[in-house]
């Protein structure tokens, strides 16, 4: 049994401030499905407005979603809300990018982590809690003698492993990690992988890992989804993506990764200034990538965008044009 | 040609002034994209803003050293020269686009605002011009972006828009710190692109801050890599590739997941960068470093201490450590 099943999920948000009732909504996420087992992770992959963090927020109900539904543990939590909901919230936790951000200044250390467990644990006492937090802070790799202190005299570094010891406390078996090492140095961003890395192994944590950076997907998933214009383009087991992907779309992310050495440094064309246009612009009907794609055809205006058996969506997929 | 000169700046922490940068230099000729590298709180911002003398409103001080445009000091000109530098001869593109525009003025407003500033003309060559340098930023519906406000763009848009701005008065340099970091990544790619495309064109001196070596290898010709407050190894891309010779250019290398399997956990360097105020008496990154020795604790380790032509290190046993292991 999956620990989160979603399936074909929807969410439209309405275009235009409150005077403006009726109108076109932008279609976020477009029949989203997926599911995620006990212990593994799955990310999810695209450029911002691909609809990564509204496909993760559904997950979590913390958007209701207009159709489909989302299961936690097999049990369908699509339409619960209110104290309901409140109750199994431990099940699923949420890591925030912005470790800046998402602590509350006025807060101690110790009261920010110890937060859920006032819905999940009210059992407990000030002591146990305390004593509680000390231990989750030691298992991300923080010092309880900072359980007192305030956000601010934290690094960057250690208010992500705050937050991830928020999340954790109250036993999930799912965390929803928003793009949790974007906001982070690369020395600090290795340090905060592997500690998730750890803490899945002993944990049997699963993750649903939302990014935009494909290489440090590579680092943590067991698979990927890759996410376009509120859809799901290709799926798959990670390193099979890596090395065959088949969506045109996949392909660019790849391509679009840091190189490892000057020495693979492509020669520049003066003449062909990267234009925004084809970076930008996503078709409103039949396939959402063809005015980006190299290998658009007359049939792609038509295609109604569905994943096929083998996890892509896409009519002359890169195998085929090799 | 730019050139810092044994750069020192103080801040003012808890009312104590701490030395923030130490005796820096740095040569950014015309025609080069130079690196400026390091993790947050290394000093390298602190050092690129001080070029245009950005950090003295917030208390950043300079106690030693120099900067020089074309051999003129900075920090002897009067504020009328200053400005006419800034954005005229060197201009600079920040990290967040989207708190680096004015949220209330059009586009069209804020570019024309650079123009003017900077070039005799009126309104309408104004307009033009920005048209032109909107064009040259690979942004096609140029007339429409002139009108819209900085909240209707993405903002792979707006760091083209900052660029655009740069490049304005057509400066001899551009100081771009973290460029790309706030965008996604196939954005960033195009943006790199787009800033080589016109450092080339323009012959223009590009000074690339930035924490990430991958943007260090598409497109440095020389790097800086910087540790608390000091230059730790500077030399061509090349060098500091093949053989990089601090250890903590070779572990700031390492943790980039793109270079290690996947799956396997990541190297790190433990710790962090100590803060201001409390730099070791010697060498700066020895607490950290796993190949510390006694000695390297002792006294102030120099900036060229290693050296093989232009390549330098700031490291007491580069010599010891095996040169070919490329982490």
């Amino acid at each position: 049994m999956s620990v989160l099943a979603v399936k074909n999920v929807s969410k439209t948000f309405s275009a235009g401030g409150m005077f403006r009732a009726s109108g076109k909504g932008k279609r976020a996420v477009d029949h989203v499905s997926f599911c995620l087992n006990a212990g593994e992770t799955l990310a999810i992959v695209g450029e911002s407005g691909s609809g990564k963090s509204t496909t993760a927020r559904l997950s979590m109900r913390l958007l209701k979603s207009d159709t489909g539904c989302i299961a936690w543990n097999g049990v369908d939590v699509t339409s619960l809300g209110g104290r309901a909901l409140r109750q199994r919230r431990n099940h699923i936790q949420m890591v925030f990018q912005d470790p800046f951000a998402s602590l509350n200044p006025r807060m101690k250390i110790w009261e920010t982590v110890a937060e859920g467990l006032r819905v999940h644990r009210p059992d407990l006492s000030k002591k146990q809690r305390r004593d509680l937090v000390a231990e989750t802070l030691h298992l991300c790799g923080l010092d309880e003698a900072g359980m007192d202190r305030y956000p601010h005299q934290f690094s960057g570094g250690q208010r992500q492993r705050i937050g991830i010891a928020r999340a954790l406390i109250v036993e999930p078996a799912v965390l929803v990690l928003d793009e949790p090492v974007s906001a982070l140095d690369v020395s600090v961003q290795a340090q905060i992988l592997n500690l998730l890395k750890e803490l899945q192994e002993a944990k049997g944590l699963a993750y649903l890992f939302i990014s935009h950076d494909l290489s440090v997907v590579s680092h943590i998933a067991d698979r990927i989804a890759v996410m376009f214009d509120g859809r799901i383009v290709e799926q798959g087991r990670a390193a099979e993506i890596f090395e065959h992907p088949h969506h045109p779309y996949t392909r660019a992310l790849l391509d679009a990764r840091p190189i490892l050495h000057p020495s693979q440094r492509q020669n520049l064309k003066s003449a062909d200034n990267p234009v925004d246009k084809t970076g930008e612009g996503m078709a409103d009907t039949g396939c959402a990538y063809r005015l980006r794609c190299p290998n658009v055809l007359s049939d792609c205006a038509t295609f109604d965008g569905q994943l096929n058996s083998r996890g892509f969506a896409c009519l002359h997929p890169l195998s085929e044009n090799k | 040609m730019l050139e810092i000169r044994d750069l020192s700046l103080t801040v003012s922490i808890e009312g104590r002034r701490v030395e923030a940068v130490s005796a820096v230099s740095l040569q950014l000729e015309a025609g080069r994209v130079l690196g400026l590298v390091g993790e947050s709180g290394c000093g390298k911002s602190l050092t690129a803003q001080a070029i245009l003398r950005l950090g003295e409103h917030q208390g950043v001080e300079k106690s030693s050293g120099d900067i020089l445009l074309d051999g003129n000091s900075l920090f002897e000109m009067d504020d009328e020269s200053l400005r006419r530098i800034r954005g005229g001869r060197i201009s600079m593109v920040f990290q967040e686009p989207m708190t680096a525009l004015n949220p209330v003025f059009s586009i069209g407003s804020q570019i024309t605002e650079v123009i003017r500033l900077h070039l005799d003309m009126d309104k309408q060559q104004a307009n033009a011009r920005a048209v032109q340098l909107l064009h040259d930023v690979g942004m096609q519906d140029a007339e429409q972006v002139l009108k819209q406000y900085p909240d209707s763009l993405s903002g792979g848009m707006r760091q083209r828009v900052l660029i655009s701005m740069a490049m304005a008065a057509d400066p001899d340099y551009i100081i771009a710190d973290e460029p790309t970091t706030a965008l996604d990544v196939s954005v960033q790619k195009r943006i790199i692109t787009l800033l080589l495309n016109l450092q080339k064109k323009r012959n223009l001196g590009l000074l690339l801050v930035t924490h990430d070596f991958g943007l260090v290898a598409e497109m440095c010709d020389d790097v800086a890599v910087m540790y608390a407050g000091q230059i730790v190894e500077a030399g061509k891309v090349a060098d500091i590739f093949d053989h990089p010779a601090h250890p903590y250019t070779r572990a700031l290398m390492g943790c980039r997941p793109e270079v290690s399997e996947p799956g396997a956990s990541l190297t790190v360097i433990s710790g962090q960068v100590p803060s201001p105020g409390h730099w070791p008496q010697g060498c700066h990154f020895a607490e950290r470093c796993s190949l510390a020795r006694h000695d390297c604790m002792e006294k102030p380790v120099t900036a060229a201490c290693w050296q093989q032509g232009e390549h330098i290190a700031r490291c007491l046993h580069v010599d010891e450590h095996d040169m070919d292991d490329r982490t």
